[in-house]
């Protein structure tokens, strides 16, 4: 009879495994961001492009510095002198200097807090966002991951000038691929370290607990298997007389 | 110095005897665990009752420290969500414990049910345990409905704005009872607080009270078992059941290791896999409510999609309000819609084996099509289901006291 649940069960399974792909197609194609958030250079390297390049206008609201100094092995007085640049004090959290009235008449809205971005977007799909702006015909920036997004490429004077390539499909004019018109300060795959570093932060700036979580995890799993094992032992011995 | 070990096990047996003659605390344990003789023949199913007991105690318990946070108002909430999970020492572990517990309540929920469609647990006279089974249901899917709103995302705000606006559907009093469900005319700050009220003690209390009921239901008639026959129909001289062990310590003891492999299942989705990929915590509600911004896709959590699929399959929306309610209603109903003379899927015969397996796939691929954007062919599929669904309930009804059964077995069967 187990036998017969076992069978109804793994039915059941292969109906998930079949339908499951005709959900997953629904996703443009995103770019692998394969970031390492206890790859600590790399959320040190990253801190630094965030708080120069995106900080000016993007707060990250629920994100302490003092927290930022212990858990990316900083220390308190390196942030202070690289990190904090307004008067904020070690233990507030990352604000902008813009007050909300002056962003929405200068840029037509208060820009979003990245808190927790990486969370909400995806570190794949932040990837492809950093590596998909280009200039399109109008002058301006444009995104491939963020069609019309608001944000100019920032990051432009590293990545260079991308320009977009465009192929006939089904009679229609789409982007076939995006190709650098004007290099700029880095290589490409300068530049995709450098997009990496930053996704790498953005992810830690997600969870900052994250990599404690997994550490903990580990032990917590070691225990109970442990546990499981003794309770199957004594579950063993007490059965004996159960025929 | 301490007392030798006999006068200890002296001075604590008068303590018991004081005790017992004002509260009657030996009695109970003898009445209810070692004196309650439990189907020696129970499988996996089995340990769901007490896995949900496990993850009611861990609700109550994390819950009552994220209260200690946590910001019930409209302005405060969300933040307070995210003060939790980095500021207050362990709060990532409470935050998590909580939100991959209200997962896990309704995945365990759904399969301690679908043991009773198995074995027939709620036949005769099992009846009330499952009617008080049914009403904890929804006493969970409210408390669920509401403790989803709390964290104040997009999908909070969007998924209770979607659910409210259901009951809007109603002929005449529709529209003034979701603004009184609301509290205003819109999901507000009202809505936020009224929720928390509910879901930190009105609900529970009620979940509690009913979890009682279910258990002095159960016991009064004792288990029912995988064979689905009765075990005190062959007992010994003493009167004890020959196919009967105590449960205490013999299904405490079992419990304990599948509380410990439950463990491990759960332990390694809270430190490895909290969001379990946007299911449990959805990639929107990592935004916060913004009444202005419709999210492009809202859909409620995966516990609700097999009822939302159903809601959804049917174009008028007053129907489909009425069918997703009657999907639910119709289990209330499972007791008397069985009339096959066996209880159990052993000796029901293929049809019954086939008829499950195609009603379990309708709820899980109803489950799937709720999460999905709803394309036309989609909503083709999620018709099919619903009928699959309902079909079962009216064919088992029609077919139960006619189809062939296999001979029960006078004893249980290993």
């Amino acid at each position: 009879m187990n036998k017969n649940i076992l069978l109804a069960l793994c039915g059941l399974l292969a109906v998930l495994a079949i339908s499951t792909n005709s959900f997953a197609s629904s996703e443009g194609a995103l770019m692998h961001a394969n970031v390492n958030v206890r790859d600590t250079a790399a959320s040190q390297r990253g801190a630094r492009l965030f708080v120069n390049y995106c900080l000016s206008c993007h707060a990250a609201s629920y994100m302490r510095y003092n927290r930022l100094a212990e858990d990316l092995g900083l220390g308190e007085d390196l942030v202070m002198e690289n990190l904090v640049f307004a008067d904020a004090k070690i233990g507030d959290t990352m604000e902008v200097a813009m007050r909300p009235a002056d962003a929405v008449s200068w840029l037509g809205k208060e820009p979003p807090n990245l808190s927790l971005v990486a969370r909400s977007r995806g570190a794949d799909w932040l990837y492809t966002y950093f590596l998909t702006f280009y200039r399109d015909e109008n002058g301006g920036w444009n995104n491939l991951a963020f069609p019309n997004a608001s944000m100019p490429h920032v990051l432009w004077q590293l990545q260079g000038i991308q320009q977009p390539i465009y192929a006939t499909h089904d009679g229609q004019q789409v982007i076939d691929r995006l190709e650098l018109a004007q290099p700029g300060l880095q290589t490409p795959a300068e530049y995709e370290e450098t997009v990496r570093d930053l996704v790498t932060f953005l992810e830690y700036l997600g969870e900052p607990a994250e990599v404690k979580r997994k550490n903990v995890g580990i032990w917590v799993m070691l225990f109970l298997a442990l546990f499981a094992l003794l309770a199957y032992a004594l579950k063993a011995e007490y059965w004996r007389d159960v025929h | 110095m301490a007392k030798p070990a006999s006068n200890l096990a002296k001075s604590g047996n008068a303590l018991m005897n004081w005790i017992d003659q004002r509260l009657p605390v030996t009695a109970f344990w003898n009445a209810t665990m070692t004196g309650y003789f439990a189907p020696k023949n129970f499988n996996f199913w089995y340990y769901m009752g007490v896995l949900s007991l496990v993850i009611l105690v861990m609700q109550i318990l994390s819950g009552i420290f994220l209260t200690m946070h946590y910001k019930p108002s409209a302005v405060e909430a969300f933040a307070s969500v995210e003060y939790i999970m980095r500021d207050v020492e362990w709060g990532w572990l409470i935050r998590y414990m909580h939100s991959t517990g209200a997962s896990f309540f309704f995945i365990v929920i759904y399969l301690h049910m679908f043991r009773s469609f198995l074995y027939g647990s709620h036949r005769a006279p099992r009846e009330l345990v499952w009617i008080f089974g049914m009403m904890i249901y929804l006493a969970l899917m409210a408390e669920a409905f509401m403790g989803y709103v709390l964290p104040w995302g997009q999908m909070s705000y969007w998924g209770a704005q979607v659910i409210i606006n259901l009951f809007g559907a109603i002929p005449t009093i529709g529209e003034p009872l979701t603004e009184w469900i609301r509290g205003d005319y819109f999901i507000s700050d009202a809505t936020l607080n009224r929720f928390f009220a509910l879901h930190v003690i009105a609900l529970p209390l009620a979940i509690l009270g009913l979890v009682l009921m279910h258990l002095v239901a159960l016991r009064e008639n004792g288990s029912n078992n995988p064979d689905g026959i009765e075990i005190k129909a062959n007992k010994d001289e003493n009167g004890i059941p020959l196919d009967g062990i105590p449960f205490h310590p013999y299904y405490t003891i079992k419990d304990l290791f599948g509380i410990s492999m439950f463990l491990l299942v759960f332990a390694f989705v809270i430190f490895f896999w909290p969001e379990a990929g946007g299911l449990f915590l959805e990639h929107d509600n990592f935004v916060p409510a913004d009444p202005l911004v419709t999210p492009t896709h809202i859909k409620p959590v995966w516990y609700f999609t097999p009822y939302y699929a159903i809601l959804k399959a049917v174009p008028d929306k007053l129907m489909g309000v009425i069918l997703m309610f009657a999907a639910v209603g119709i289990l209330f109903f499972l007791p008397w819609l069985d009339r096959s003379p066996v209880k159990s899927i052993r000796y029901k015969g293929a049809w019954y084996k086939v008829m499950l397996g195609l009603f379990a796939i309708a709820f899980v691929r109803l489950g799937m099509l709720g999460m999905s954007e709803g394309t036309p062919e989609q909503t083709i599929e999620m018709r099919v289901w619903t009928f699959v669904y309902f079909s079962f309930f009216i064919l088992l009804f029609f077919l139960s006291p006619r189809a062939s059964t296999k001979p029960l077995p006078e004893r249980v069967t290993h």
